[in-house]
């Protein structure tokens, strides 16, 4: 295992698995009446987060003390560099204090690339910018597993604001490592530049048109869909006119929900949250029988608790749980 | 920089303190890479190009340095359009004074010192402290850039024409790291600055198409990485606006640090159009490309972006076809403090004097595009030209023919020297040196201004 996790791209196929078998005991411990296992028993980790979070945070505070690590979290927002501080200061203030682990969000991309290269301590990236969120990932390939079974060919459609997605980044990766088929989907606008020429060379595909794609037009049947947050503000960003013609266009509404779950009822609805209901989600469509948003909650702080085992076992002695 | 081999066996005198020599012969150089003769400079002009014979020399006395020049080049001192010396205001990342020593040591006798300090120079006053400044540091000759508006803030014109008539003779006026965005104010410069022959140099960036956040080339890389991008058409249509401005204003315009191919052919349709546009691309674009982002350094992060080799590959041939006039550094030094952010709250901006001659004899030189008189011509003559040093008014001649007569204004180059770029070695305060392990063929070895040698080749250059 490497000693950072910054992208999924550091994680092969094997490790993926690994994390997800570690993950689904890990989960059984979450469902114990007491919850703490001895793991990561004097370890230090520092939940230092630069960005407001708040199921990403809490997620792996849990995750750390469940295992007995002490978690610490330091919030701040806007840059450091507003405070005079430069980043490699502020991690280098912390890093000196002899941690084992940062978790960090940022809203820069890049920022955990950064600090790897200027700490000791084991970097996880909880999101960076709109670059990658490698534990969100991992997290929804847990639950998809666990819905849907295997995912060796199985197509998944990513709906949304692909050029401000860490999530979309991330997931591209990790299902594909999987071998899922994966199409995304998005208004030009929102798609990242020179994405035509990163499909090819990393094997996925693009649509403009949702319903070819929840209709089978473009690689097939779907097996899940995961709806992306879509930010208002991109409106003023003259990315789409209104929310109600993004909706139309690219929203799971009630009747599509009605048509793609005729199609495949054991469908999987992902959403990364938090959701902007009725606007890239109907009500309808999360409060599904097929939605698992709340078993990516869930599955997110057995993830994290086996990424941390994985990370730092090589300090430790003991067996996962 | 470590340089090796150094054939220099002269006395620095680089010590202001020092006596004046008053009498230099440089022998055996090859002029502009030509034939092989020996360069007499007495009392700052150079007095002869030719031969010096043992006989001469003796009578010249003991005072005179003698440089064994044997295989290396003279090139007219060097002139670099665009540099940020960062005073007034950030004299912890550079100063005058240091950034003087930088450019001597870089070959350069003259540099124009762009306007964006703290306070702007964006009057007489502002503009003649910068000169002062320059001259008392005695390196290279300092001339200031004038903003075009107040405070940079592109919207009223700045004191022109007070700069113009001001002891600093202010010819090159630039908003640099800013775009002159507004059409109507752009038109205004150009009309304006006619009246004393100015020129306005354009940071080409339309504000709409790459804004704040923008920090790197637009394409499938910055879209993997997450960072906002900076597409070529920003700095492309504001080109393409400009020249059109040009032509209806009947003036002249100059733009600053072309970086994309697309730039080169609008240069290239105005230029045939008699169009008078003039134009400079900096030593990183010319050999850096794009994907050196895919680690998040900042020591990469500049404006304009790093473009993709195509772009280096037209920014070149545009520079060998006279299309590009000129080479200019935007030599941009940074405290290490401004560039240890998260890449897209870090500074823009690298060094680039001490490297500037190394860097085009790897892109331009070993590659058969430029020989030593074509960058004589990129390097010296039309930066000169374009800043008007032509040594009238009060202004300092540079880009002179290495001819009897001229100025003693020469750069000597060593085409074989093997450069490994060491940041720490450098006479800038600055580190932020993208160079930095790099391998580089060509190295200047002695600098003079008016006869005064400027730059010490025992000491890293």
């Amino acid at each position: 295992m490497t000693r950072h996790l910054l992208s999924s791209a550091d994680l092969d196929r094997h490790q993926v698995e690994e994390i997800l078998t570690t993950a689904a005991s890990m989960h059984d411990v979450q469902r114990r009446d007491v919850k703490k296992i001895p793991t990561l028993r004097g370890r230090t980790i520092i939940n230092l987060f630069f960005e407001d979070s708040t199921r990403t945070r809490s997620s792996f505070e849990i995750a750390g003390k469940w295992m007995s690590a002490d978690t610490i979290n330091i919030t701040g927002t806007g840059s450091s560099a507003s405070k005079g501080e430069s980043l490699r200061d502020t991690v280098r203030t912390i890093d000196a204090m002899g941690v084992d682990a940062l978790v960090i969000r940022h809203r820069a991309s890049g920022a955990c690339h950064q600090v790897a290269q200027w700490v000791d301590a084991s970097v996880i990236n909880a999101g960076d910018g709109t670059h990658e969120h490698p534990t969100q990932a991992l997290l929804d390939a847990y639950t998809l597993r666990n819905r849907i079974g295997d995912l060796d060919g199985k197509h998944v459609a990513i709906v949304g604001d692909l050029t401000h997605s860490r999530v979309f980044r991330s997931n591209v990766i990790t299902l594909g490592r999987l071998g899922a088929r994966v199409t995304v989907v998005a208004p030009p606008t929102l798609m990242p530049s020179g994405i035509g020429s990163w499909a090819k060379t990393d094997g996925f595909s693009t649509s403009y048109d949702l319903d070819d794609v929840l209709e089978g037009a473009v690689g097939g049947g779907v097996d899940a869909v995961m709806m992306l947050r879509v930010q208002r503000e991109r409106m003023s960003g003259g990315y789409f006119p209104t929310a109600r013609e993004y909706t139309v266009g690219y929203g799971l509404t009630r009747a599509r929900l009605e048509r793609v779950v005729e199609a495949n009822p054991d469908i999987a609805i992902l959403h990364p949250g938090p959701m902007n209901r009725g606007l890239e989600i109907a009500a309808d469509a999360a409060d599904s029988a097929q939605s698992v948003v709340l078993d990516q909650v869930s599955a997110g702080v057995a993830v994290r608790m086996a990424v941390l085992y994985h990370l730092l076992s090589g300090l430790s002695g003991e067996d996962a749980a | 920089m470590t340089t090796t081999p150094s054939r220099e066996r002269a006395t620095p005198t680089t010590d202001p303190a020092l006596p004046h020599v008053r009498t230099t012969v440089i022998v055996g150089v090859r002029v502009l890479g030509g034939a092989s003769a020996d360069i007499l400079v007495r009392d700052g002009v150079i007095e002869r190009v030719g031969r010096v014979s043992r006989a001469d020399r003796a009578e010249f006395g003991a005072d005179a340095l003698v440089v064994d020049a044997n295989g290396l080049v003279a090139l007219p001192g060097l002139v670099d359009l665009h540099v940020h010396l960062r005073e007034p205001g950030r004299e912890d990342a550079e100063t005058v004074a240091s950034g003087s020593a930088a450019a001597a040591a870089g070959g350069f006798t003259a540099v124009l010192a762009m306007a964006n300090t703290s306070p702007v120079t964006d009057t007489a006053e502002a503009a003649e402290r910068v000169l002062d400044l320059g001259r008392a540091a005695g390196l290279v000759d300092v001339q200031p850039v004038g903003a075009v508006t107040k405070g940079l803030a592109g919207e009223e014109l700045a004191e022109l024409g007070l700069m113009a008539r001001s002891r600093a003779r202010v010819r090159v006026f630039s908003d640099d790291g800013h775009c002159i965005d507004d059409a109507r104010v752009m038109r205004r410069a150009l009309e304006y600055v006619k009246a004393f022959g100015g020129v306005v140099s354009q940071h080409a960036q339309d504000p709409r198409l790459a804004g704040p956040d923008a920090c790197c080339h637009e394409s499938e890389l910055s879209g993997r990485l997450g960072l906002p991008g900076w597409p070529g058409i920003a700095e492309e249509s504001v080109v393409a606006r400009d020249v059109l401005l040009a032509r209806h204003t009947e003036s002249r315009v100059h733009i600053a640090h072309v970086s994309t191919a697309g730039t080169v052919e609008v240069l290239r349709w105005a230029k045939r159009q008699g169009i008078d546009v003039t134009a400079e691309v900096t030593p990183h674009h010319l050999l850096l490309t794009s994907d050196l982002l895919s680690g998040y350094d900042p020591v990469f992060k500049v404006n304009p972006p790093l473009r993709p080799q195509e772009d280096v590959e037209a920014l070149r041939a545009g520079l060998a076809d006279g299309t590009i006039d000129a080479v200019a550094t935007d030599h941009a030094p940074h405290a290490r403090h401004d560039k240890e952010h998260a890449f897209v709250d870090a500074a823009f901006g690298m060094l680039g004097l001490e490297t500037a001659l190394a860097v085009v004899s790897e892109s331009m030189v070993l590659t058969g595009l430029l020989d030593w008189e074509g960058v004589a011509r990129v390097m010296s003559v039309a930066p000169a030209r374009i800043a008007q040093l032509r040594g009238s008014g009060g202004v300092a001649a540079h880009g002179m023919p290495l001819t009897a007569g001229s100025p003693a204004n020469i750069t000597l180059v060593d085409p074989s020297a093997i450069t490994t770029v060491d940041r720490a070695t450098s006479v800038s305060l600055s580190r932020n040196n993208p160079w930095h392990g790099r391998t580089l063929t060509g190295a200047v070895v002695g600098t003079w201004l008016r006869g005064r040698r400027t730059s010490d080749p025992g000491r890293p250059s």
